[in-house]
């Protein structure tokens, strides 16, 4: 039950002074600025706008700011932003065939045409310190280049599906569903579920992933392909009667190969698992992709064998960080009547007890 | 009757500059917009003024499957009208009105009869731009790419 406290006012506004100063620290030291963030907290930056659902790296760097750096803060802040916006519609389904790829990789296939480009990853660094780095030091020295071919690379499952051996990938092209229109309802479709895995906690979404890994609806996946790239994004005008770019975007792509022996109306063949970021953001792209093959369990004619990872509503209804802290953390808030009576039904409950003790004692 | 062939022509020539408009980092663009551009841009008639926006980025299940809303990107959008009765219309990614204001203005010159020289003056920089931008990142992504070697067994 909540109350309507008056009070406290001088309080708060005195506690929002301290955060302000806090959140500038010692004023001896240079203030951070948005940009610096944006450019130097990139990968931060990216999780904002993944799990805040709304591209833009300037006022996600604005929101880590703003939150002292709290990422939950940050998300939550990004989606409040959201909702002052006017919808103007929605763009055509992202070509990621045609991304313009940083990072390529497959763990299948050694030679994928296309082949294996690292991009700039941690991958093989041996996560030592660097102390070079907490001197004020000078700009590294710049990356090496080499003769780019700019073709599109090709998709490792296209290789699988030409020999039939993955199963093939079904369009329907309906409006899927928007669970930030219309509240999400189960079961959900699996376009529902990806907007819904794309959105989630990041750490949520590994917990949930590792799990299926480690035998709690095991899937067998191997990533066959991870791409991070940009996309041009494109949409209908409807003044113009066409579709126009209206911007690029960063984005993770991850598609797993399962293991799948087949079933009374499939042949044994490989399966998939779909994961798709905003930004550099591969553990999500990943994470997600388990997450999702799990979840078609039902689809796939799969044994449910009750582990979280395959329950679309343990996973769907609790991924969602803003969701997850809003009910939280507002139990720290005031419950004083609920509280009283709490407490006046443990010392009736008590005095009763003990009444009941005296006279039988008494007896 | 006007060829159906010189019309997509010209759809294809809109979509492009639209999209490179859009695509332009706003303090190069109004950069390149000159005095002579920005005062057409002060003479003209707002049919809808620049409003920010979001627009739900789709993707596609598998990359290539049935669609899903992946999650929201910001965009400001707005049409004009210049006194020579050229229509110019911007949907440009962020929030920065003066950059959704100068591509509408710079579509409404590229129809009209200076075309060439706005072409010349905006739209070259900005494909020029663009182009050494990803050739360069394609160029470092190339360095990063593995060569493989197979290391001698020893069977023979």
């Amino acid at each position: 039950m909540y109350v309507a406290v008056k009070g406290g006012e001088a309080a708060i506004e005195a506690a929002h002074a301290w955060l302000a100063e806090a959140r500038r620290g010692d004023p001896g030291i240079a203030s951070l600025t948005v940009a610096q963030i944006r450019e130097q907290l990139t990968l931060a930056v990216n999780r904002v706008m993944a799990e805040g659902s709304l591209y833009d790296p300037d006022l996600a760097a604005l929101a880590i700011r703003q939150a002292r750096g709290d990422m939950i803060e940050a998300v939550f802040l990004i989606r409040a932003y959201r909702t002052t916006l006017p919808r103007f519609g929605a763009s055509l389904p992202a070509d990621t065939g045609a991304m313009r790829v940083v990072r390529r990789i497959s763990a299948t296939f050694k030679d994928a045409p296309g082949g294996q480009v690292l991009g700039p990853t941690f991958d093989y660094t041996h996560r030592l310190l660097d102390f070079a780095l907490a001197a004020e030091g000078a700009d590294p020295a710049p990356a090496p280049r080499a003769a780019a071919d700019l073709r599109p690379v090709p998709r490792i499952a296209a290789f699988l599906g030409s020999e039939g051996l993955i199963e093939p990938q079904p369009v329907a092209d309906d409006p899927p569903g928007d669970l930030t229109r219309e509240p999400l309802a189960f079961p959900a479709d699996r376009a529902l579920r990806l907007q819904a895995l794309a959105r989630a906690d990041e750490g949520f979404t590994l917990g949930m992933a590792y799990s299926t890994q480690r035998g709690y609806g095991r899937t067998h996946a191997f990533v066959g392909e991870l791409r991070i790239g940009t996309v041009e994004v494109e949409m209908e005008v409807p003044e113009l009667g066409f579709a126009v770019c209206i911007g690029e975007v960063e984005l993770t792509e991850c598609e797993t190969v399962n293991q799948f022996t087949g079933s009374k109306s499939e042949p044994p063949q490989f399966t998939r698992g779909y994961g798709l970021s905003f930004g550099q953001n591969e553990r999500k792209a990943i994470s997600m992709s388990l997450v999702d093959r799990a979840l078609r369990w039902r689809e796939l004619g799969e044994e449910n064998t009750g582990a979280p990872a395959q329950d679309e509503e343990f996973v769907l209804a609790h991924g969602d960080n803003v969701q997850a802290t809003g009910f939280l953390e507002h139990i720290k808030l005031p419950h004083y009547v609920d509280f009283q009576a709490e407490l006046e039904l443990i010392r009736r409950l008590r005095a009763e007890a003990l009444a009941g003790a005296r006279a039988e004692s008494a007896e | 009757m006007r060829d159906v062939g010189a019309e997509a022509a010209e759809v294809e020539g809109r979509r492009g500059w639209m999209g490179l408009l859009a695509r332009a980092r706003p303090d190069r663009l109004a950069a390149l917009v000159t005095s002579e551009m920005q005062a057409e841009l002060e003479a003209a008639t707002w049919l809808r003024r620049p409003e920010v926006g979001a627009v739900m980025v789709r993707g596609r299940i598998g990359g290539t499957g049935t669609p899903f809303n992946l999650g929201e990107m910001t965009v400001t959008r707005c049409a004009l009208r210049l006194a020579s009765g050229a229509v110019g219309i911007a949907q440009v990614q962020g929030r920065d009105r003066g950059h959704a204001a100068r591509a509408a203005l710079v579509d409404a010159l590229l129809q009209g009869p200076g075309a060439a020289a706005v072409r010349a003056a905006v739209l070259a920089p900005l494909a020029a731009d663009e182009a050494a931008r990803r050739a360069d990142t394609a160029a470092k992504a190339a360095a990063t790419r593995v060569e493989f070697f197979t290391l001698v067994r020893g069977e023979d």
